[in-house]
């Protein structure tokens, strides 16, 4: 079943890979981002059955971090809305040259 | 039989990952984002991390995902539709980055007969502690300072969330 576990999360990690790559609304690729996330923490909660509880711990801090990106990657996008009235980001051009 | 369930979950967890990138509508997208995320629960009960498979229901699927919720609606971002997907020719990067990135991860893990005492040792600290003090044993003793800067990353994130979304600083 590890192995398994292992290919679902290739799977996942790639699905969300092609996400943000093809999509231009700046939430559904956030929720891509989220998607990899979990993808990583299927791979480490697999490898726990092979290298101990430590597996487990990591998802724990992979969580964690998760929530603190959320967080500020929402503020961000509702503050470039109050700008652009859009979250698509063809807009956000203010770094490009 | 604990092999169906994990296909079947499995299943479920792509056609869940499927439908994030396919919703045209964000809401959808996100509650396909939860039947992905309740899918890959199952999944960590099938290999054994109780605690995890709570935490990720939890946190994940219910606090992280309200927040998307409540900004999407906040947004007002769920009536008018435009396509946003790019170009056709566009696409043919994304399909070949995603390939090969899928080829070099399947490579790795095909065939690959991992093996190793940590199930039992998992299994032994769960019969001990319990599924909580499994992990809160190392989490208290050897990987205390990690938590704590854990602590100190979300107060940073409560602050940084607060001054970027308020209207004047």
């Amino acid at each position: 079943m590890i192995t398994e576990a292992l290919l679902l999360s290739a799977f996942l990690f790639v699905i969300g890979v092609f996400g943000v790559l093809v999509r231009r609304n700046a939430i559904i690729m956030f929720l891509c981002i989220e998607l990899m996330l979990n993808a990583v923490n299927v791979s480490f909660v697999a490898l726990s059955r092979v290298v101990g509880i430590d597996g487990q711990l990591f998802v724990f801090f992979v969580m964690t971090v998760a929530a603190a990106e959320a967080a500020v990657g929402l503020a961000i996008i509702i503050s470039i809305f109050r700008h652009y009235e859009s979250v698509d980001v063809e807009n956000f051009n203010l770094l490009k040259w | 039989m604990t092999d169906i369930i994990f296909y079947v979950f499995a299943a479920l967890a792509l056609a869940g990952a499927m439908g994030v990138v396919a919703g045209r509508n964000p809401i959808a997208s996100l509650l396909s984002m939860v039947l992905c995320l309740g899918s890959v629960a199952v999944i960590y009960v099938l290999l054994e991390a109780h605690f995890i498979a709570a935490v990720q229901v939890i946190v994940y699927a219910g606090a992280i995902m309200v927040l998307f919720l409540f900004v999407i609606m906040l947004l007002n971002l769920g009536h008018d539709y435009h396509p946003d997907l790019r170009y056709t020719l566009w696409l043919i990067i994304p399909v070949a980055v995603s390939g090969a990135l899928f080829g070099l991860l399947a490579r790795q893990f095909w065939g690959e007969s991992v093996a190793g005492s940590g199930g039992d040792a998992v299994d032994a600290a769960v019969a001990e502690y319990g599924a909580i003090g499994a992990i809160a044993r190392p989490l208290y003793t050897q990987w205390v300072v990690p938590f704590e800067i854990t602590g100190i990353l979300l107060l940073v994130a409560i602050v940084g969330a607060l001054v970027l979304a308020k209207r004047r600083v």
